[in-house]
């Protein structure tokens, strides 16, 4: 049995595309071509020099010393943050712009959240040329100025989402009205994988540069290709899913998936979405989903504005359901104590959402000779405020 | 003979009103079928509201967080038109996401409508196969017909596909956009009208999105057997309330 996508479209139990038919052609155009696509070699081409000049790959696996000794096991750091734009992010939108060039799109939409995929996606919109439009929920434009003014910058047109809860699940649903609306032009830049297939899939194989990545580096630095753990945050799970790609189907890999669990999984004020969730359809996937016993969507809460989404991708509800990976709930107060750590051990500022990932070894111990990867997706100059409200420096 | 199947034998262009229930206020979904069927309307669409209505433009997505809002839920409407039957004969069809009806569970929705006589479904984000391959044979033993959409980037083949597991009507999204985005019809759409008439295809055809009056309702009829008004109704009831349901309609026909 293997963890990855069938050829319909399944993690499993999830996946699949559950979509109005008025998206049908869009994303049929889309299936019938991203594989193709992504296996000519012009495109690998593009794809690879853009990873290694633009955003600076491959981004170094880095033995975390005094971490290591403070655990008493040995962690590396997959450096993530040190991409440009700051996060795993930009290797997905890289790897869509190339695609919505060779399919003829010149439009691009987005949806963001914090506001990381919002400027992932501007930057490289700026580099092709290509208009750009990223929705974001009115909410989370007032609460993220930082990143609005570096989209508009580099020449995005941002656009408020006054529906719903507006947030990210209210953009992401702007964002797809948006494409029923323009279906000729448009190509719709999903920032996590999430969405109907074949956006996880596809969004798993531009971020699968990360696993590629880890195989190589772990075996100069330690002789063999497996680590026995990664450990990556999950909030849609792209930094996850390039994190665990290569592994997936090797057992001798077990999987960590670090959960926002906000104020505590039970609090009413989460979004550990496997814990909580329940199997439905969000955003044209079936999946995990925090709703209501109606079926209504319900709003989620992290302090960590990157995992605050009300689903999880696919893959990760089938990694869950399967007990393939393990996941585990780290509260606000947790990541955050655990980002402060790193800062001082290490001398690296995470972001908030990557913090998550490193609390996992307050709540679980690993054995002297262990090998731990952490996915440290992001840098945390984006989260400064919050880290400065949280522990009032 | 379902009540959808006979209502599109009739000889005449039908006109159908879809409202969100729930909405103006959590009671008024009875009175307005009531006195939609009294004024000449066809079928009625009940609206189940969601959270996410992707399909939607900001009337319809309103009018659905209002009536969230009011308290409405499945259940709810289930028992609302528990009686409905008693004092209505009009065709009813449940408009509703997938999600929500996932929750309920796929089998007892339908049983629920089959209770309550509702005739026919449409959920948007259920996509065609795999109601083909899951649920068809759910919603015939609760005989309810399943209605499917096409819009104008949806190839002959696969209008062909939907018309060969269609039982009633195909909505014709009339172009793409969603709900209530759109004045008036473009001679591409007419053509486009035009052009899936000429099809001549087993299930007939009623028209949706960008129908608000009399003109609207004309063109889109010209080729069809039918049109729905969605987005226009919710604003005359933002307005007006429940009143003067009459003359709305009486401005469309």
């Amino acid at each position: 049995m293997s963890y990855n996508v069938d050829s319909q479209g399944y993690y499993g139990d999830f996946g699949g595309a559950f979509i109005p038919e008025m998206l049908y052609p869009n994303v049929e155009e889309l299936r019938l071509n991203y594989l193709k696509v992504m296996a000519e070699p012009s495109f690998q081409a593009a794809f690879n020099a853009l990873l290694k000049d633009y955003v600076g790959r491959p981004s170094p696996l880095y033995f975390a010393k005094r971490l290591s000794e403070k655990y008493n096991t040995k962690i590396y750091l997959k450096r993530e943050d040190l991409n440009h734009t700051g996060a795993h992010k930009i290797n997905n939108t890289i790897g869509q712009i190339l695609m919505a060039q060779r399919l003829g799109k010149t439009r691009i939409i987005a949806e963001t959240g914090a506001g990381q995929h919002g400027v992932a996606t501007a930057t490289v919109c700026a580099l092709m040329g290509l208009e750009c439009i990223v929705y974001m929920g009115a909410i989370d434009i007032k609460r993220q100025a930082p990143n609005v003014a570096r989209m508009k910058m580099l020449g995005a047109t941002v656009v408020p989402a006054n529906s719903g809860s507006k947030t990210l699940k209210d953009a992401t649903n702007e964002a797809i009205r948006d494409w029923i609306n323009n279906p000729v032009n448009t190509h719709y830049i999903i920032g996590s994988v999430v969405g109907p297939h074949p956006y996880p899939d596809m969004v798993a194989r531009f971020q699968a540069v990360i696993s590629e990545e880890i195989q190589w580096q772990l075996q100069d630095k330690e002789g063999r290709k497996e680590p026995d753990y990664i450990i990556a945050c999950v909030g849609g799970g792209s930094n996850a899913a390039g994190a665990f790609y290569h592994y997936l189907d090797s057992p001798s890999v077990q999987l960590i998936a670090a959960e926002a669990a906000g104020l505590g999984i039970d609090s009413g004020e989460s979004a550990a979405t496997s814990f909580l969730g329940k199997e439905g359809i969000i955003h044209g996937s079936k999946t995990l989903l925090m709703q209501t016993s109606d079926g209504q969507i319900t709003e989620p809460y992290s302090i960590s504005a990157g995992l605050d989404y009300p689903g999880v991708g696919p893959m990760h509800a089938n990694l869950y359901k399967t007990k393939r990976a393990e996941f585990v709930a780290i509260t606000d107060d947790q990541a955050m104590a655990s980002g402060l750590e790193l800062c001082k051990l290490e001398g690296i500022i995470p972001a908030i959402e990557s913090s998550h990932a490193l609390a996992v070894f307050k709540q679980k111990t690993f054995k002297p000779d262990d090998i731990v990867v952490v996915s440290l997706s992001g840098r945390g100059d984006k989260d400064l405020e919050t880290y400065m409200r949280h522990f009032e420096l | 003979m379902n009540r959808i199947q006979e209502k599109l034998k009739v000889n005449k262009k039908l006109l159908s009103i879809y409202f969100s229930a729930g909405y103006p206020s959590m009671d008024d979904t009875v009175e307005i079928i009531q006195e939609l069927e009294k004024n000449g309307v066809d079928m009625i669409e009940i609206g189940l509201p969601f959270s996410d209505p992707l399909a939607d433009g900001p009337t319809i997505q309103e009018s659905s967080t209002q009536a969230l809002k009011n308290g409405m839920t499945s259940q709810v409407l289930f028992n609302q038109l528990k009686s409905i039957r008693d004092s209505a004969t009009i065709p009813l069809v449940i408009m509703g996401y997938f999600n929500p009806i996932l929750q309920y569970g796929v089998e007892a929705f339908c049983k629920s409508c089959q209770e309550v006589g509702i005739d026919g479904l449409i959920i948007p984000d259920l996509p065609v196969d795999v109601y083909d391959t899951h649920y068809k044979s759910t919603f015939k033993k609760y005989g309810l017909i399943n209605i499917f959409l096409i819009t104008p980037q949806t190839s002959a083949d696969r209008i062909r596909y939907i018309d060969s597991i269609s039982e009633g009507f195909i909505y014709m999204v009339s172009s793409s956009s969603t709900t209530g985005g759109q004045v008036g019809f473009q001679k591409e759409q007419t053509d486009y009208f035009e052009r899936v008439a000429k099809m001549n295809l087993k299930s007939p055809l009623i028209v949706g999105f960008g129908i608000s009056n009399h003109d609207t309702f004309t063109q889109a009829t010209q080729h069809t057997k039918g049109a729905i008004i969605g987005s226009a109704f919710i604003k005359h009831l933002s307005v007006k309330g429940i009143k003067n349901i009459d003359t709305f309609v009486k401005n469309i026909l």
